[in-house]
């Protein structure tokens, strides 16, 4: 009559299959908690997510302008002499900037310091907006790839008149919205015949109102000395292109000359975006920290809730290792559930953002394997610690009630 | 010797420091196939006794052998799988989880055998069929009486078919009629074979068992065999 054997006996085993509905179980148990407790993670992964993909897409955004704008642009400036002092572009320069081989177009601008811009007459001669005055080539527009917001830019024609077209800001602090106004430049003056849009490759001269170099020499006493050149040449020919300028526009001082690249400024200037980025970055680290340990408390707390439950499965034939296993899945079920809202929540704010600046939405790949990874890695350091806890249950938790 | 399912020799538990022996230097024997009641006054030790038999903790001195396993020398996963396939437990409390069918709970009895879940709900059927809730699968515990929740426990310990049931209380809860039908209960598994440890406080429930065992200050004091009949 003997039923059961003394002989070995088999394993206790825990089906995969069994760890994920135990593991669900655990949380649909205590919904309001789990909720908390993965909102947390939520919003780290939520932020990691959106900055990254709002740097990335802004950075997508940025080479289609770079690539729209070109990259062949290359600008010539005055430096200082080994003395420390100012230098100026001689007369001609441009000229012969334009001859260089490999140049397509080449044009300049000359500031006249001693213009001053006025709405009219009647405002105080010291109050002239930080508008400055240039002289431009009429290829200028064009070499800066510069767009028209109203009206007309200079022609051959036009630049033998008092004819001035605005730059986006300056039109903007003089309160001109359309051409045909008249403004005063010095005690002359001048139609209003354009308005540009911002120019990104040369933001300095959004402030400026450009008259035409003849006009200027006529009215001004111009004297031909150009303050920046700017010249575009075939893409395969810009360094070459940058190595012969100095020695052409200044060749006894070719040391005086500053030559630079406008698109490196811009992709610059979104570096440091990028700097401001890491910092927001390593705000959804302290909140994905924050989140883990918002994961591990509420495990150690449903761990010490839950003696009798594990004392019962222990009972049950648990070994230590399938109550850590039980406890690990919860933990990682949990801090997954949060990673998956901030997945969700991190994409609708990209989306959000692209949308309200038109960029385009672009966000790698990997952004997303990182959230996964970054998810199970914080539910698993989370989640050990109460997991090893609970296994040290003693099993006879469930007797003592 | 090798019929029987519990073997105890100079067992000694001692608790905290100082040691408090809550059992002191108890040999006894059962053989397979006894129904045994545990009984004594509040902390004589009888709950210590049982954890030990169960192998839900380990003596500080003696010699344990359950169902023929030296359990002293066992690790965690051995002593484990002993209680998953040879151990089952009833207690007091029922222990079952609000807002789970008691064909859930029972079927739950094999999650740590490795059984597939529908060959667990299977079996888990019969074995609710068998202490008479057939009718009950789908109850919750809310929807269950004291008596039928202690059925449903006894149910889930007795799933895996188990050579050992050891309850400890398992009326303390109920009342007069409820219990008396949990112990008919554990009197009909007990034909079918089931070796049954029973801690009871009611001596009237006591009287009934084949063979009593009297604890007192964590010493057996009185082993009251009837003759078989
Ligand atoms: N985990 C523990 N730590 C310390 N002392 C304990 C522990 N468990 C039991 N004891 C002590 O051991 C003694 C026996 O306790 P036990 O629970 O075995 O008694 P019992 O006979 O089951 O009592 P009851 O009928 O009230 O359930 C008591 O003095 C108790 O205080
Ligand atoms: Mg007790």
């Amino acid at each position: 009559m003997s039923r059961g054997n003394q002989t070995e006996i088999r394993q206790s085993r825990l089906l995969r299959s069994d760890v994920y509905r135990l593991g669900a179980s655990g949380l649909k148990s205590r919904p309001t908690r789990v909720v908390l407790s993965a909102l947390g993670i939520a919003i780290g992964i939520a932020a990691m997510i959106a900055v990254v993909g709002i740097s990335t897409s802004s950075r997508a955004k940025l080479d289609a302008e770079l690539a729209s704008l070109g990259t062949n642009l290359l600008t010539v400036q005055p430096g200082t002499s080994i003395t420390g002092q100012d230098t100026t572009l001689p007369v001609e320069s441009t000229g012969k900037v334009g001859l260089i081989r490999g140049v397509s177009t080449a044009g300049a601008v000359a500031t006249l310091p001693d213009v001053k811009v006025y709405r009219s007459r009647l405002i105080d001669a010291d109050k002239s907006g930080g508008i400055v005055v240039q002289a431009a080539d009429p290829h200028l527009l064009g070499l800066l790839d510069g767009t028209l917001r109203q009206g007309a830019w200079l022609t051959k024609a036009t630049a033998n008149y008092p004819t001035v077209v605005l730059g986006g800001i300056a039109a903007d602090r003089l309160g001109i919205v359309s051409p045909g106004s008249q403004i005063w430049l010095g005690d002359t003056q001048f139609t209003v015949i354009g308005i540009l849009d911002a120019l990104p490759l040369a933001p300095d001269l959004d402030t400026s109102a450009f008259i035409g170099e003849a006009f200027a020499t006529a009215r001004f006493d111009w004297d031909g000395k150009p303050t920046i050149i700017f010249e575009r040449s075939a893409d395969a020919e810009v360094e070459t292109v940058r190595t012969l300028l100095p020695r052409t526009v200044n060749p006894e001082n070719p040391e005086n000359v500053r030559v630079s690249r406008p698109s490196d400024a811009l992709a610059a200037k979104n570096a440091a975006d990028l700097a401001f980025t890491g910092l927001l970055v390593g705000l959804g680290s302290v909140a994905l920290l924050v989140g883990g340990i918002g994961v591990a408390n509420t495990m150690v707390i449903s761990v010490l809730e839950r003696r009798r439950e594990i004392g019962l499965r222990r009972a049950l034939g648990a070994t230590q290792g399938h109550i850590r296993t039980q406890f690990l899945a919860e933990a990682l079920l949990l801090s997954a559930l949060g990673g998956l809202a901030g997945t969700v929540i991190g994409f609708g704010v990209i989306a959000m953002f692209a949308g309200t600046n038109g960029w385009p939405i672009s966000v790698p790949p990997v952004v997303f394997a990182g959230g996964i990874g970054a998810t199970m890695l914080i539910g698993a350091v989370a989640g050990l610690y109460p997991a090893i806890r609970a296994s040290k249950t003693p099993p006879t938790a469930a007797l003592n009630g | 010797m090798s019929d029987s399912v519990i073997e105890l020799d100079q067992v000694v538990r001692d608790y905290g420091s100082p040691p408090v022996r809550a059992v002191d230097h108890v040999s006894l024997s059962v053989a397979r196939g006894e129904f045994v009641a545990v009984v004594g006054p509040s902390g004589s030790g009888k709950s210590s006794l049982l954890n030990i038999i169960g192998t839900l903790d380990r003596p500080t001195s003696g010699r344990t052998i359950i169902d023929g396993h030296d359990v002293d020398t066992m690790n965690d996963a051995a002593l484990s799988a002993l209680r998953a396939y040879r151990i089952g437990f009833v207690f007091q409390q029922f222990h079952l989880t609000d807002g789970v069918s008691a064909l859930d709970t029972v079927a739950d009895g094999l999650i740590y055998t490795g059984t597939p879940r529908a060959e667990r709900r299977r079996r888990a059927v019969a074995s609710l069929t068998r202490v008479g809730l057939a009718h009950r699968l789908d109850h919750q515990p809310h929807q269950l009486s004291g008596g039928e929740r202690q059925r449903v426990a006894i149910a889930r310990a007795t799933v895996s078919d188990p050579t050992l049931l050891l309850a400890d209380e398992p009326t303390g809860n109920l009342d007069q009629r409820s219990g008396a039908s949990v112990l008919e209960l554990l009197h009909e598994l007990n034909t079918t074979g089931t070796t049954i440890v029973v801690i009871t406080h009611d001596v009237r429930l006591a009287e009934q068992m084949p063979r009593r065992i009297t604890i007192r200050d964590g010493r057996v004091v009185e082993d009251d065999q009837e003759a078989p009949a």
